[in-house]
């Protein structure tokens, strides 16, 4: 195993823990990075500055007898409004100063996906994003239980039309599968069961909280994974997280997204589980992470996701996107649906893909295209200053080193600093987590 | 309420592990790629090679709702408002009907041209739409496998990824191999900038002597990026902004029939259609996703008939499971097995395949599975890309017979 330089290891905390170093960032040792990234959350001042919009419902659905155009008109409406929320998201990634909170409210996101496509209220994506951001680096237990009634959750798996009687099996199954158990820890009959428990909720586009309606909850006994109980909601969420396999499950889904595509060995699992606890507490959990050999092994390399590039990129290179106009900001939005990933629209309840998956040949047009984007409004200073450009862009960057193929290719647009920049953020050395 | 998802769902490559990478992770040999390629410009495809394009819908398309046993009085019976009455669809006979929203499809088997395959699924069936997608992806319903079914058909027979493409951005597992990748290709053609930045930018796809894996893999991908580009880079250019928005898979299907005619040496395209993971209010967003489907194939269908190349193209439709029989409170219906897998083109023996499973004889509220999808699989991989299916599904000894005239 060949072990990282602790520069490089402080490069990759930020790498995973936040959206990559910022300029200056690699200048602190691992053991400050850590426990500034992990540490208690005290004010953030570019997180303050940043405040989530107020985005009104979402327009009323249009009548049956509504003509075409005012169907368009309120699709249109909503799409205004997502993109709203996602260049907001985007926004708050590269403005906090601690960009722990956002990159676990990130991996969250992917965790309970929820995509607006059919919740299609962004008020409710962002009281869902405001919910997995107080929890991100808080309890797994806190978490589950408000993501099991979260409106926005209910409408994307159903659990808003699932009532006592012929049950919904959507929600329950995929709590179990893809938020807290994994495959193989549960059986059909205790899918079934547990679409039970979780009957009688009911989440509306236009209003904000979820609420449970008594006449159509199943208040009878159920028998899931084992136990029979009146379960509800809350008390199948915490039978649930009781059960052993969860925290493994969990701890391999965070060292699959920060770690590596290479499950956790068994002495490491244990190591992660334990300082998981009984508690579920997820910055225990982070730190154990930053702990393990192989988070410095180099061989533990991660493809970036386009938003975890592009953060990263806006972030270096100090590009605001709330400081651009309506029109370049929707032209990000455009670039990273070109990658494969816009926030708020998971492809599905599974999440985003992983590796290979985003080194596709459309993903890498569109990543030239956005890194084009975001160079024509860097300000890219230092670099023309400096004697080595190349050297310089890679600072900015964070990059530990450039390759001689790489040095080859930017030595030929040195001259021109936003086409370096550009030719910088598309290198493999910065595509990929190293 | 209904459903609008995004349509390009890549929703299992998380769960299954299987990626394009993975792909590459055997120390893929860099065969002499650029030879290949401009030999493939001089000497296009044989314009008597099958060319198959998969149409993968995600969601778990409700079968009974496809092809439709309308006069069952089962089914009837246990859908109510879900069910589709005798008079409403569209009949094939057999007591069986399409849906409402398929009449390019009903055209297609009036003329012939579609093979309706009844009941196929596999054993032990898993109702999770990731494991379920992988297993019909890397035909392995037993055990995880790093490569699907067609990736290892790609390993098999060559080393060069335009042999299959997928006009996704993000590439279906099911297209990953060993040692070989299929090509992705975005709807909007690859549009490169010229100049110093675009050969700075080529010139990151160098490979690099002791690179990390991902890095190389990185690099590797800007090489294949231009590598496409110049063999399949001006088919499409600039097509898009002027016409008419259509669906997204019409717009898929656009790109491949133009592949096709144009004679690139690719025998594989996948496409993909979403949002059928319908579990309430499932009959009017699933017609609505059916009709979609319908207006990008049969127009599609209808354009490769016109030439000797689209002549040699059959096209698979399947999802990853049906639905169960009974609809739940929601009018919508959770996860089930087997379901209808639809085949079509001109070489296809149009009709019924496989029986029709029972509504009364269930698992478990479920179907039970008449036909095994890789049966299917293998008569494709045979009589379509001429290749022995065992390379593709090793011990796997099941054909589809009778499939193709």
């Amino acid at each position: 195993m060949v072990v990282l330089s602790e520069r490089a290891a402080v490069r990759r905390l930020h790498d995973r823990l936040g959206f990559g170093p910022r300029p200056g960032d690699l200048d602190r040792g691992f053991a400050e990075t850590r426990d500034r990234l992990l540490g208690g959350g005290g004010p953030d001042a570019g997180a303050a500055a940043t405040p989530m919009p107020e985005i009104g419902p979402p327009p009323g659905k249009p009548g049956k007898n509504a003509d075409q155009a005012e169907k368009q008109q309120a699709r249109k409406q909503v799409q205004a409004q997502a993109a709203q929320a996602a260049g907001w998201w985007l926004d708050r990634m590269a403005a906090a100063d601690v960009a722990s909170v956002e990159r676990l409210t990130w991996f969250w996101h992917g965790h309970f996906a929820t995509s607006e496509q059919k919740v299609r209220s962004p008020r409710l994506m962002l009281a869902q994003n405001r919910t997995q951001r107080e929890h991100a680096l808080g309890s797994f237990t806190d978490l589950a239980r408000a993501m099991v009634v979260d409106p926005a959750m209910l409408l994307w798996l159903d659990g808003s039309s699932n009532k006592a009687g012929k049950p919904n099996e959507n929600l329950a199954r995929e709590f179990m599968e893809l938020f807290t158990l994994g495959v193989g820890h549960y059986s059909e009959d205790d899918v079934r069961e547990a679409a039970r428990a979780l009957t009688g909720w009911s989440a509306k586009r236009d209003t904000d909280g979820a609420q449970l309606i008594a006449k159509r909850h199943d208040d009878g006994v159920k028998k899931i994974l084992g136990a029979s109980g009146d379960f509800d909601a809350q008390s199948f969420a915490d039978l649930v997280l009781g059960r052993p396999e969860s925290a493994s499950f969990v701890a391999g889904r965070v060292w699959f997204r920060l770690v590596s595509a290479a499950p956790p060995p068994a002495d490491a699992l244990n190591r992660l589980v334990a300082a998981y606890g009984s508690r579920r507490d997820i910055r225990a959990l982070l730190r154990a992470v930053t702990d393990e050999p192989a988070f410095r092994d180099s061989a533990t390399s991660l493809v970036k996701q386009p938003v975890e590039w592009l953060a990263g990129l806006l972030r270096a290179l100090g590009v605001r996107p709330g400081k651009l106009d309506d029109k370049t900001r929707a032209q990000l939005l455009t670039g990273l649906r070109g990658m494969g990933q816009v926030p708020f629209q998971p492809p599905s309840v599974g999440g985003w893909a992983a590796g290979g998956a985003w080194l596709t040949t459309s993903a890498g047009v569109a990543r030239l295209h956005l890194a084009q984007l975001v160079a024509g409004h860097a300000d890219l200073g230092a670099v023309t200053k400096a004697r080595d450009k190349a050297a310089a862009i890679g600072d900015l960057l964070g990059v530990d080193a450039w390759s001689d193929r790489t040095r080859a290719a930017l030595a030929s647009v040195a001259g021109n600093v936003r086409q370096l920049s550009t030719v910088a953020a598309c290198a493999p050395e910065y595509a990929v987590s190293g | 309420m209904t459903i609008v998802q995004q349509v390009n769902r890549r929703r299992f490559l998380t769960a299954t592990g299987v990626t394009a990478a993975a792909a590459l992770a055997a120390g893929a040999t860099q065969v002499d790629w650029g030879h290949l390629m401009s030999a493939a410009g001089e000497n296009p495809l044989d314009p008597d090679a099958g060319v198959l394009v998969v149409v993968t819908l995600y969601g778990g398309n409700d079968g009974l709702n496809t092809v439709v046993p309308a006069s069952d009085s089962a089914y009837l019976n246990a859908r109510s408002e879900l069910a589709y009455q005798p008079e409403e669809v569209l009949d094939l006979g057999e007591g069986l009907g399409l849906n409402p929203g398929m009449k390019g499809f009903k055209s297609l088997w009036d003329g012939g041209q579609l093979a309706v395959l009844r009941g196929v699924g596999y054993p032990k069936p898993d109702h999770s739409h990731f494991r379920s997608m992988a297993i019909w992806q890397t035909a392995s319903p037993e055990t995880s496998v790093p490569t699907g079914w067609l990736g290892r058909w790609l390993d098999a027979t060559g080393d060069d990824p335009l042999r299959a493409v997928s006009v996704d951005p993000v590439l279906p597992p099911m297209l990953a191999g060993e040692r070989t990748a299929a090509a992705s290709l975005p709807v909007g053609g690859l549009k490169l900038p010229e100049g110093a930045l675009g050969k700075a930018f080529e010139d990151l796809g160098a490979a690099q002597p002791g690179e990390g894996f991902w890095q190389a893999r990185a690099a590797r991908s800007v090489n294949d990026l231009h590598r496409a580009v110049r063999t399949l880079g001006g088919s499409e250019k600039d097509k898009g902004k002027t016409q008419p928005r259509k669906g997204e898979l019409a717009a898929q299907l656009d790109v491949v029939a133009g592949l096709i005619e144009a004679g690139v040496p690719t025998r594989v395209y996948s496409v993909s259609l979403g949002g059928f993971d319908t579990h309430a209010d499932e009959r009017g967003t699933q017609q609505r996703l059916l009709t979609e489907l319908d207006g990008a194939l049969a127009p599609f269908a209808q354009r490769l008939a016109k030439s000797d190349r689209g002549k040699q193209a059959t096209v698979l439709v399947y999802s990853e499971f049906g639905r169960r029989v009974t609809a739940n409170a929601s009018q919508g219906t959770d996860h089930g097995t087997a379901g209808p897998v639809l085949v079509l083109g001109p070489k296809v023996k149009g009709g019924f395949h496989g029986a029709e499973p029972s509504l009364t004889d269930l698992d478990d509220g479920d179907l039970k599975l008449t036909t095994d999808f890789r049966d299917v699989y293998a008569s494709l991989v045979e009589d379509v890309l001429g290749t022995d299916a065992g390379k593709v599904l090793p011990g796997h000894s099941g054909r589809m017979t009778g499939l193709f005239t």
